[in-house]
């Protein structure tokens, strides 16, 4: 058991991967010989060599289409995208190929790509650097989606993303990556990869969220306790498919749900959560389900980004219209 | 030991060795044997056959003009920098040693020319009128910039590596169809600012096939400063930038990119070029990052010191007040009277900065459509809403 940031905890399961099977590969911008513009390749390619952490070309389709030729050869390459606004120039290898290779073979060519996106906003940074375009992904299908949103959750999530032979976009709250938590490497069992978990239980009211917002979601939960009220916190883990058991059993209990993401709101994750639980739980509901998302604009210039990040109040202030139901 | 082999492009019995191959691409001998340079490192003149003559009518004062622009321009990159460090400004990105390429090229265009820069072109922006604080937002994080783009005719500045290429071509599509190419006089131009790194994207590669295919007055200006962020120039490519134009049916040109007086020649040139009817033209400027890739990055992990102090001595300001003092006597005077102004312009920037006002809320929620949104809208009134019940607790707090 030891106490790490996120970064250092993707780093090492990373290398616990790469160390594991030859065949697993890095690759991406800057990866290399800097260790990624944040530091979470940091040393492999010191330690494992150019052909095993590939400082590409500068350009995201060659980065997933190549992986997609590699892993069709055997490999399992996992890419690094630089930043989540750089996902799109690599989007049509995402969902043209890499989603669909193996239902267009009938499973005769899997594809085990794992795509790394630090996303998200609250670091202050300019145009293209802060978005949330989870949702896009988690629409196509042949793709598995997952959020990781503390160290432990980083540093297994990332090991049993690679083991998987499914394609998974990979997401990292970059905001989150210097932020310590207990890592246990010689944990026998992590929870599976994809499954929702209870962070923090409760009875008065379920909180629904991932990612960046679940540190937000449980400091929230914390303040409401001291005026009493209970709230049970759910880290959703995986984006698609959705573990929405553990989220409908919550729901049966409490009666009110508030889910929570710093994505736009229409057509999204959030958007998905509530319409299912509506539709499961609708006779052990006591208001109606109630969201808080970032705002249905383009990501602000960062000195807005406080306005447009749910933050603590905001999410308290859910609650308070939940309870008052 | 066996004499490596000339390379004859096309013979099949010789093959560039790797090392010919990185030597062609760093270019050993001051960019190779094709680099155009009308200004050596040490401020002489040399004479070029072809680029003279778009030079011919630069005088005195004019090359006491573009000095003073270079002097300025370093000095509000420089002053960028420090306001980061200060931490009024999130991030800045340096353009320290690129001065002559963007003053030259950006000094060639004329006001009806449209340009499309990436997110360094801070030198560009000056010769374009844009004024430095307006670029002070971008990395404040007040705006996405705030001068008259159209006005300008100055694009806002991309950070996605290589859209811009392909959105040049189609503005320059524009300006063929609109009947403004075809005279020296009155046609008009483009010109797309990149970097050595954008040349691996797809869009770039797009970008060359469509201004190709619709003989689009586009001149492709890229800034070959050697590294994408860690990742050298060998990983992006294996033939000198420039040369690639030629695989895609358009002449490609490569330049000393700290030589100001040659950066303005060539892309005088190449905009003549386009605006005849010629285009597209590939310019690789041949230069050099002299700081970090932004204030974020740390260039000592991957870059050596010793390239560094090689390309000091190329520097791109030093040659031309050398040759300004040797060759046309200009007094120091001048030299001093230049340097107050940048100290000047250093300090404008600098109270600017600091008095930029915070957005508010309101912002965020503008101009996302032309056509009202109900979903923006609401949002909209629910936030202000929520907003102003925060200010009322702070006033009676
Ligand atoms: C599509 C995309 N991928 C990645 C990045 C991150 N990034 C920003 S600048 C840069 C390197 C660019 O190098 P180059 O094109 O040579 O231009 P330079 O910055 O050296 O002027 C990278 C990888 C980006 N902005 N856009």
């Amino acid at each position: 058991m030891s106490t790490t940031t996120m970064a250092k905890a993707l780093n090492d399961g990373l290398r616990a991967a790469m160390e594991r099977d030859p065949k697993v590969l890095i690759m991406g911008e800057d990866v290399g010989r800097l260790g990624g513009v944040f530091r979470i390749t940091d040393g492999l390619q010191k330690d494992f060599g150019e052909q095993r952490v590939l400082d590409t070309p500068l350009s995201e389709s060659g980065i997933i289409g190549a992986a997609i030729g590699l892993a069709v050869r055997g490999f399992r390459p996992v890419c690094e995208i630089q930043f989540d606004g750089f996902v799109f120039p690599g989007f049509d290898q995402i969902v043209s190929q890499l989603a669909k290779l193996r239902y267009r073979t009938q499973g005769a060519v899997p594809v085990p790509v794992v795509v790394r996106i630090p996303f998200g906003g609250g670091i202050g940074a300019v145009e293209h650097h802060s978005e949330s375009p989870e949702s896009l992904f988690a629409h196509v299908a042949g793709l598995k989606v997952v959020a990781c949103a503390t160290p432990a959750d980083a540093h297994w999530m990332i090991q049993q993303a690679i083991a998987c032979d499914d394609p998974v976009i990979f997401f990292e709250p970059k905001r989150r990556y210097w932020e310590k938590g207990t890592v246990d490497p010689d944990l026998g069992a992590a929870p599976p990869l994809h499954s929702a978990r209870v962070v923090r239980p409760g009875s008065t009211l379920t909180i629904a969220t991932y990612g960046p917002m679940v540190k937000t979601c449980l400091e929230a939960a914390t303040a409401a306790a001291e005026d009493g009220q209970d709230l049970e916190v759910i880290d959703l883990r995986t984006l698609s498919p959705l573990d929405l058991g553990p989220v409908a059993e919550s729901v049966r209990r409490t009666g009110r749900l508030v889910v929570v993401s710093e994505a736009p709101s229409e057509s999204s994750i959030t958007s998905e959560v509530a319409a299912r639980i509506q539709q499961e739980c609708f006779f052990s509901l006591e208001a109606p389900v109630l969201r808080v998302t970032g705002f249905d604009t383009p990501y602000p210039p960062s000195r807005l980004e406080d306005d447009y990040l749910p933050d603590l109040d905001r999410v308290l202030d859910a609650v308070d219209r939940s309870l008052a139901w | 030991m066996e004499e490596p082999q000339a390379w004859v492009p096309g013979d099949p019995r010789s093959r560039p060795s790797r090392d010919q191959v990185v030597a062609g691409l760093k270019g050993v001998d001051e960019g190779g044997v094709e680099l155009v340079q009308l200004l050596t490192p040490e401020g002489e003149r040399v004479h070029h056959e072809h680029f003279d003559r778009y030079t011919a009518d630069v005088t005195l004062d004019d090359l006491k003009s573009l000095y003073r622009d270079l002097v300025l321009v370093r000095r509000a990159d420089r002053e960028g920098n420090s306001l980061q460090r200060h931490g009024e400004l999130g991030i800045w990105v340096p353009l320290l040693g690129q001065e002559a390429a963007q003053v030259g090229s950006g000094r060639a265009l004329r006001p009806s020319d449209m340009c499309f820069p990436s997110y360094r072109e801070h030198g560009v922006a000056w010769t374009r009128g844009v004024d430095p604080t307006e670029l002070l937002g971008i990395f404040r994080g007040t705006d996405h910039g705030s001068w008259d783009f159209a006005a300008r005719r100055f694009h806002p500045y991309t950070i996605v590596i290589g859209n811009q290429c392909l959105n040049a071509a189609g503005y320059a599509m524009g300006q063929r169809f609109e009947s403004k190419v075809g005279d020296r006089e009155t046609g008009e131009a483009t010109i797309c600012y990149f970097g050595d790194g954008a040349t691996s994207q797809g869009d770039v590669h797009e970008g060359f096939v469509w201004a190709a295919a619709y003989d689009a007055p586009l001149v492709f200006f890229c800034q070959n400063n050697q590294w994408a962020i860690s990742v050298p120039l060998e990983r992006q490519t294996r033939v000198p930038l420039y040369q690639r134009a030629r695989g895609y049916g358009f002449p490609g040109v490569r330049v000393d990119g700290n030589d100001v007086l040659a950066c303005l020649a060539v892309t005088r040139w190449a905009l003549d070029e386009c605006r005849t009817g010629n285009g597209p033209v590939l310019i690789e400027a041949f230069t050099y990052r002299m700081d970090s890739h932004t204030t974020s990055d740390d260039a000592t992990r991957y870059r050596l010191a010793d390239e560094v102090e090689l390309w000091k001595l190329k520097d791109p300001i030093e040659r031309v007040r050398v040759h300004l003092a040797r060759r046309h006597g200009v007094e120091q005077e001048f030299f001093e009277a230049v340097d107050a102004e940048a100290n000047e312009l250093g300090e404008r920037l600098r109270a600017f900065c600091r008095a930029m006002p915070q957005p508010g809320p309101e912002r965020m929620f503008s101009e996302v459509y032309a056509d009202a949104s109900p979903q923006v809208d609401a949002q909209r009134a629910e936030y202000l809403a929520y907003h102003a019940s925060f200010a009322g607790e702070e006033e009676q707090a």
